[in-house]
């Protein structure tokens, strides 16, 4: 029964929170809903490493290499097919895939938390070298020039499901991205209160004694670190079309950082806090962009050291404790900060 | 002939780059067990301090680069060392973030100071030839000068009291504390150790790949790459995996191109830790240094 109340808990805020963004695309100007579109976006890469380094325990430090992956498989797909359907399927199963592949590689290789950190890593820097080298107009897959450090530009944005020519307003497309940030929270909460979920908790809590109880420990991490890949994939299609456009720089070293970053401010073991610390973030980064004295790295660099050093719970957990204190035993709230998410 | 000697000494001399990009990290990771994700910008002050001493104080280039750069970024290693590691000692994943958190903010830092341009530095030796063929005298001497550092840290973590201690220390810190050695300065001295032979490497290959700020996030992927595919022993591990990665990514590099060479090392390295989870020293050498 509780279980029950909970899920319809979780949809219910969901629907709200679908609904103040439909409010917010009819009332925000273009240029603000364009940005708030890509802190969306960006929330939604958050929640991808939440889930797997949150709940699953795999400190993944190229999280980019999928968002990577799956907004150059959208741009190449799109332009090449002019219409958007089939591309936004791929844009999530390519990065599924490879994650599927190089996971494999890793848990049941049985390569632990520092050497998976090591190679993620590897494996986003080596694509990011590799597509800023295809700078030539040799380096095409079909009609789409690769364009090395210069991007692909004029990506075709969404258009309605097999109909190339309804192509969707910034509106619309805002309120896609709202809806798989939505979405995706939901699945990700349902497959947490799932036998999956739980289990998954299990291993990163101590994976010798879940293996030992008889759960298929690199399976369950290979599941958990593919479904990752696929959000971030979507984030990264999502991304392309926010601004019809895709660099190396989704591959970057500075990319990966950031989302690692979103995490440890948000909360590790928590799904909203990173996205909440991620808008913000996001937003800091914004505004810090727009002077010329102080260097964006250096703020991350240095919040990021701060946090770990001094707050590693994150500000979600942090203050959830801070408050439990406050006030004794009072039944913890499920989600009393998704509010924040939508301004 | 001529062509194969060229080729040969290309290959030793990808090997000596790695062996001097990675030795700094490694001795922090083989003796700390810490991974500092900040060596790439170790390196990228030791080959500032190298090139702002050469052009702007006159110092002769081989003291710049072999004397001051290693000396700032040591004396800096054990700053941070005293302000952010210290706390972070038995949590690795931990010590890596802050590191990173590190590495973006000296990113950031440098930016401000220097500019996002490259500086440059010549390189200090001419050609040399060989029949018909000529190479870079510098990279013969990155050769002999990686076989020299190799050797010189052998020497010191073999022969003296400190690196008697560090070794003690290294396997088991509680046993070598309780006769007498003091961890807190040997991890400090360690650090140093490591910051400092992150800033000789920077030094050593900034004739070759010029300075930016953001130079740093082309050398940790190597390095790291090297240290962890060697294992933990500090010189057998670099010196087998330097060889093994440097061999393969230089021949990749001849038959495609330089990319692919990247491409290759990684694709080994995933390999190698699929079959040696703990890296080449973990099965191998395992008693080595």
């Amino acid at each position: 029964m509780k279980l029950f109340s909970e899920r319809v808990q979780i949809i219910v805020v969901a629907l709200v929170v679908m609904l103040g963004a439909l409010w917010l695309s009819g009332t925000l100007e273009l240029y603000t809903l364009l940005s708030v579109t890509v802190f969306l976006v960006m929330g939604l890469l958050s929640l991808s490493l939440a889930f797997i380094w949150g709940y699953g325990g795999i400190l993944c430090f190229g999280q980019a290499a999928f968002f990577g992956l799956g907004a150059y498989t959208y741009a190449i797909c799109a332009i090449n097919w002019g219409d958007s359907t089939w591309a936004v399927v791929l844009a999530v199963l390519l990065p599924t895939l490879f994650s599927l592949l190089l996971g494999y590689v890793i848990f049941y290789g049985g390569v632990s938390d520092v050497y998976l950190g090591a190679i993620t890593l590897a494996v986003s820097l080596v694509l990011f070298n590799w597509v800023n080298s295809t700078a030539g107009s040799e380096y095409h897959i079909g009609q789409a020039l690769l364009g090395g450090f210069n991007g692909i530009p004029s990506v075709p944005t969404l258009n309605m499901p097999f109909q190339p020519d309804a192509i969707l307003s910034p509106e619309a497309i805002f309120m896609v991205t709202a809806g798989c940030l939505a979405l995706c929270y939901v699945l990700l909460k349902f497959t947490l209160l799932s036998r999956f979920g739980k289990t998954v908790v299990a291993i990163r809590e101590n994976e010798q004694r879940a293996g030992l109880l008889g759960y298929n420990v690199p399976a369950h991490k290979l599941a958990t670190f593919a479904i990752g890949a696929a959000i971030a994939g979507l984030a990264g299609c999502l991304y392309v079309n926010w601004g019809a456009f895709v660099s190396p720089g989704v591959f970057s070293i500075s990319q990966s950082a950031q989302i690692i970053i979103w995490v440890i401010v948000g909360g590790r073991g928590t799904l909203i806090g990173p996205v909440i610390s991620c808008i913000l973030l996001q937003w800091m980064v914004t505004r810090l962009g727009a002077q010329q004295t102080v260097d964006v790295n250096l703020v991350l660099g240095v919040i990021l050291a701060v946090f770990v050093l001094l707050i590693p719970g994150g500000i979600l957990p942090t203050l959830q404790r801070l408050w439990r204190r406050k006030r004794q035993p009072t039944v913890q709230a499920a989600t009393p900060q998704v509010s924040e998410v939508k301004q | 002939m001529d062509l194969l000697i060229i080729y040969g000494i290309e290959v030793l001399n990808a090997i000596a780059v790695l062996i001097i990009m990675s030795l700094g990290l490694a001795v922090v990771f083989g003796m700390m067990k810490i991974v500092n994700m900040a060596h790439g910008e170790f390196m990228m002050l030791g080959g500032y301090s190298a090139i702002l001493a050469t052009n702007h104080l006159g110092v002769p280039i081989w003291i710049a680069m072999l004397v001051i750069a290693p000396l700032v970024v040591g004396v800096f290693g054990i700053v941070i060392e005293r302000v952010i590691i210290r706390h972070l000692y038995g949590r690795m994943i931990d010590t890596m973030l802050a590191t990173w958190g590190l590495s973006l903010a000296l990113i950031g830092a440098a930016t401000m100071v220097f500019g996002n341009t490259t500086l440059g530095i010549s390189s200090p030796l001419p050609s040399v030839t060989v029949g018909s063929y000529s190479t870079s005298g510098y990279s013969l001497f990155t050769i002999l000068f990686a076989l020299c550092l190799v050797g010189a840290l052998w020497l010191l973590l073999r022969y003296t009291t400190l690196g008697l201690c560090a070794r003690a220390t290294m396997q088991n810190a509680r046993m070598a504390a309780a006769l007498g050695t003091n961890p807190g300065k040997i991890y400090s001295l360690t650090f140093g150790l490591g910051a400092a032979l992150s800033g000789l490497g920077g030094a050593l290959l900034a004739p070759i790949t010029g300075v930016i700020p953001t130079i740093g996030i082309s050398f940790i992927a190597k390095a790291f790459i090297t240290v962890i595919g060697g294992g933990s022993a500090i010189i057998a591990g670099t010196l087998s995996s330097s060889t093994l990665f440097g061999t393969i990514s230089q021949l990749a590099t001849y038959a495609w191109t330089p990319v692919f060479g990247a491409v290759a090392l990684l694709l080994s390295a995933i390999v190698l830790l699929r079959l040696l989870p703990q890296g080449i020293t973990g099965r191998f050498f395992r008693r080595s240094l």
